[in-house]
């Protein structure tokens, strides 16, 4: 069963150059981007596992990227998502979520 | 004309602070509205806007949990939540009812919606009601491991009635309820009051405010009751689609949510905010859009209203060819679509038929959506457009 | 991110047809580096095998952009770089241009330059230099990251050193996202040699070796002059020979720091000046505002030594 988590899950996975286009607008809005993944996927998923810390400063989503590739290539079954960390006055919560990686078997 | 002169002018009139009570919107709307309106003097009064001072606002509790804690209970970020609702508006039995929100919700919408006017009738008592319903959000959320939620309407004769709906409501596990206004104010602040206390949203549907928000020579503006809402502490709002079936133009909508999701938000008479407003950190109220729309206009709707607003697509979704669950689908993928490529630096204004026509290709739902729905617009002339006009340069 | 960006080959773009021609001046216009190129000429003084180094490299990656445009694609050339010479020499400067050029030829997707010597990626103990350094790399992604000082990483005398593991890191990235990042390393040719022998995978990865070869009597008057003009001073005549003999003198003490040394000279002068015009308390002309007399340097211990 295909969960419905995350900004982007019902279209197509995205691709890593369409990741990065994501990323790209997070660079751009000034968010801290990271990464997480669980193999537990419940409904109020706050606390997945996360894969290193947040990543603050980056001008370019390669790091990002890279980081997710990895994470992919640890965690190959589980499910991966990446958030964005919108840290504004009024705001201080997360601006955009999706996931990266899905089980092999749904 | 006949000769005779109309004389009509805007006034500005400042009040001391001793003279409300804190923290009540009755007496605030008593003391503003109570009497003046039917002065003999007048032939007509409208209040256009009010500017709330910090000290005063600070005596409100606002929304209950408002837009950022909305999104972290749901656990959805960056996109507008999708709703729906129920129709046929009135008449379905308790069973049928839950099928509806049981489709609309595992096709892909958060939301679904009781009507304005469904709350404890013959054809369908509310304890009946609330518990299909909740059968069917329950489902839907074990089915597609999102978190989801139909608005429980708990209106009713009396405040101890609406309690006692209320805490069934909570008790058995809607993470939502809604009131509408005809509850009167000092109602939605106790209702405030116990969604906080409750952890429940509170959503607010704006019933009966047309018959004095919409005539620009005589009522209160929407954007008074916006600001007297989101102080009484609703966390859900109706205000306007822009292009859907209700009144609504675009420069007056803007200026309403504006007021209901900025904390600090500059005069701008072209959009109908005469004053500044601090909201001093009061959280926002998330602004619902509702009346026509439908997927085939995500990219207006995207465009002119942002990514913190809840778009409900009733007959939108209910009325798809393929079936409820199909019409869900169509606007969850024409929405996402829409906000992926926002995201990537495209013109969704001018592209935006271009984006739904290719995420259609992917999607049979969508396709037939657009193919339903794609030349329906409502264009009709404004009655509330805003007194000020940008002058061509 | 500053300046217009020319808008990259698109990867996906048809290739030009076999029998089409493209004109290399005007494709050098549209990737406007002549205007980074020029300034490098303008603003530095000296450094002539630096700067030709620079043109060609800029040459290369021009070329490689209309091949593209042909579909004659070459794997992405490898830009690592190591800028030896004492200090004050420009390195740095140079360092902050040639980003700017990358990027404006496309190779490099931001301009930034992220400049860190061994204490931002070496930790104190088990387990921090990974992902201290890892941090660093990513921030650096997409533009140039300049180690200063580079041969402090390696501390062959204790071997429970961390900085072979940054090396290691470091390593991996320059080969693996050669598309993402330029390493420059920097800092004094002999350190620098025993640091390359010592870890030869380093220097196999560095493309480019550039000397700053240390200023001459004339080049540091020059860089004076220059330096005086954009503050709006100027020398008398008398002056700008009492500078001379002060570079002269000065060049030969120990921690001569080449460009630098001559801007802390400047400084003093400046100094001495105004201190001048406040004793002599008369009335001042603009001219006796800007201009530096021989006194404002014989004062030096330079002098007295």
């Amino acid at each position: 069963m295909r969960i419905t988590q995350g900004t982007f899950s019902y279209l197509p996975d995205l691709t890593d150059d369409e990741i990065a286009r994501q990323l790209r607008y997070a660079i751009g809005n000034g968010w801290a981007i990271s990464v997480e993944s669980t193999a537990d996927p419940r409904p109020q998923g706050n606390l997945w596992d996360m894969w290193g810390l947040p990543m603050f400063d980056h001008r370019d989503p390669a790091g990002a990227l890279h980081e997710i590739n990895e994470c992919r290539a640890a965690y190959p079954d589980r499910y991966i998502r990446v958030s964005a960390y919108d840290s504004r006055h009024g705001r201080q919560t997360t601006a955009l979520s999706f996931l990266v990686n899905r089980p092999r078997s749904e | 004309m006949d000769g005779r002169v109309d004389r009509s002018a805007h006034a500005y009139i400042a009040y001391d602070l001793d003279l409300f009570e804190e923290g009540s919107i009755a007496n605030m709307s008593s003391s503003i509205i109570g009497n003046v309106f039917g002065f003999k003097a007048l032939k007509a009064l409208r209040l256009e806007d009010m500017r709330i001072p910090p000290h005063y606002t600070k005596t409100f509790q606002g929304p209950a949990h408002g837009i950022v804690m909305e999104r972290e209970y749901l656990n959805k970020y960056g996109r507008p939540l999708l709703g729906a609702t129920v129709k046929p508006k009135l008449g379905l039995s308790a069973r049928n009812y839950g099928r509806v929100v049981y489709e609309a919700l595992r096709g892909g919408l958060d939301f679904t919606k009781d009507d304005e006017n469904i709350n404890s009738q013959p054809f369908m008592r509310w304890r009946d009601r609330f518990v299909h319903c909740m059968e069917a959000v329950n489902k839907a959320q074990d089915e597609t491991g999102e978190i989801k939620g139909h608005y429980l309407n708990v209106t009713a004769p009396t405040m101890e009635d609406m309690y006692e709906r209320a805490d069934f409501a909570k008790e058995i596990g809607s993470i939502i309820v809604m009131i509408d206004l005809t509850v009167g104010y000092t109602a939605i602040q106790s209702m405030a009051k116990w969604a906080r206390r409750n952890g429940v949203l509170l959503h607010l549907h704006r019933a009966g405010h047309s018959t004095y928000t919409r005539q620009k020579s005589h009522g209160v503006s929407f954007r008074v009751i916006a600001k007297w809402m989101r102080l009484a502490g609703v966390d859900h709002i109706h205000a306007g689609t822009v292009v859907g079936k209700l009144e609504g133009d675009p420069l007056t909508v803007s200026g309403f949510y504006e007021t209901l999701r900025c904390d600090k938000a500059d005069p701008d008479p072209i959009r109908g905010l005469y004053f500044e407003q601090d909201w001093v950190s009061t959280p926002g109220v998330m602004p619902v859009a509702s009346g026509g729309i439908h997927a085939g206009q995500m990219h207006q709707l995207l465009d002119h209203l942002g990514e913190d607003v809840i778009l409900q697509f009733g007959g939108g979704t209910i009325g798809h060819p393929l079936g409820i669950a199909a019409g869900a689908t169509a606007n969850r993928v024409a929405l996402e679509a829409m906000v992926k490529a926002r995201n990537e630096g495209r013109d969704i204004a001018t592209e935006g038929p271009d984006i739904l026509r290719a995420a259609a290709k992917r999607s049979r739902e969508l396709d037939m959506a657009l193919s339903t729905w794609g030349d329906v617009t409502f264009t009709y002339d404004s009655t509330d457009t805003p007194d000020l006009m940008v002058t061509p340069s | 991110m500053n300046g217009t960006r020319p808008a990259p080959v698109p990867a996906d773009a048809e290739p030009l047809p076999d029998d089409a021609s493209v004109d290399l001046s005007s494709e050098r216009k549209r990737a406007a580096v002549d205007e980074i190129l020029d300034s490098l000429d303008r603003e530095l003084v000296g450094l002539v095998p630096v700067k030709t180094r620079i043109r060609e490299i800029a040459a290369l990656l021009l070329v490689d952009r209309v091949r593209a445009r042909f579909g004659l694609a070459a794997q992405a050339p490898s830009l690592h770089m190591c800028f030896t010479g004492n200090p004050g020499t420009g390195k740095t400067t140079v360092a902050l241009r040639m980003a700017e050029l990358l990027h404006r030829l496309g190779y490099l997707r931001s301009g930034h330059v992220v400049s860190v010597t061994r204490d931002d990626l070496v930790g104190q103990y088990v387990g921090h230099t990974a992902p201290k350094t890892k941090d660093v790399l990513k921030r650096a992604m997409g533009g140039v990251l300049f180690i200063d000082e580079a041969y402090y990483l390696y501390r062959a005398e204790n071997e429970r050193d961390y900085g072979a593991e940054s090396i290691e890191i470091l390593l991996q990235y320059m080969e693996n996202h050669r598309d993402d990042l330029v390493v420059i390393l920097a800092g004094y040719a002999d350190r620098m040699e025993t640091f390359f022998a010592s870890n030869p995978g380093m220097s196999s990865r560095i493309a480019h070796h550039l000397e700053f070869p240390d200023y001459t009597l004339d080049e540091l008057a020059e860089i004076g002059d220059l330096m005086l003009a954009s503050q709006r001073y100027r020398l008398s005549a008398e002056a700008a020979a009492v500078f001379r003999e002060y570079l002269a003198r000065r060049m030969t003490q120990p921690r001569f720091a080449n460009a630098r040394s001559v801007r802390n000279a400047l400084e003093r002068a400046r100094l001495r000046h105004a201190n001048r015009l406040v004793a002599a308390s008369g009335t001042l002309g603009k001219d006796d505002l800007m201009r530096l007399e021989p006194a404002d340097f014989l004062s030096s211990r330079v002098f007295s030594d």
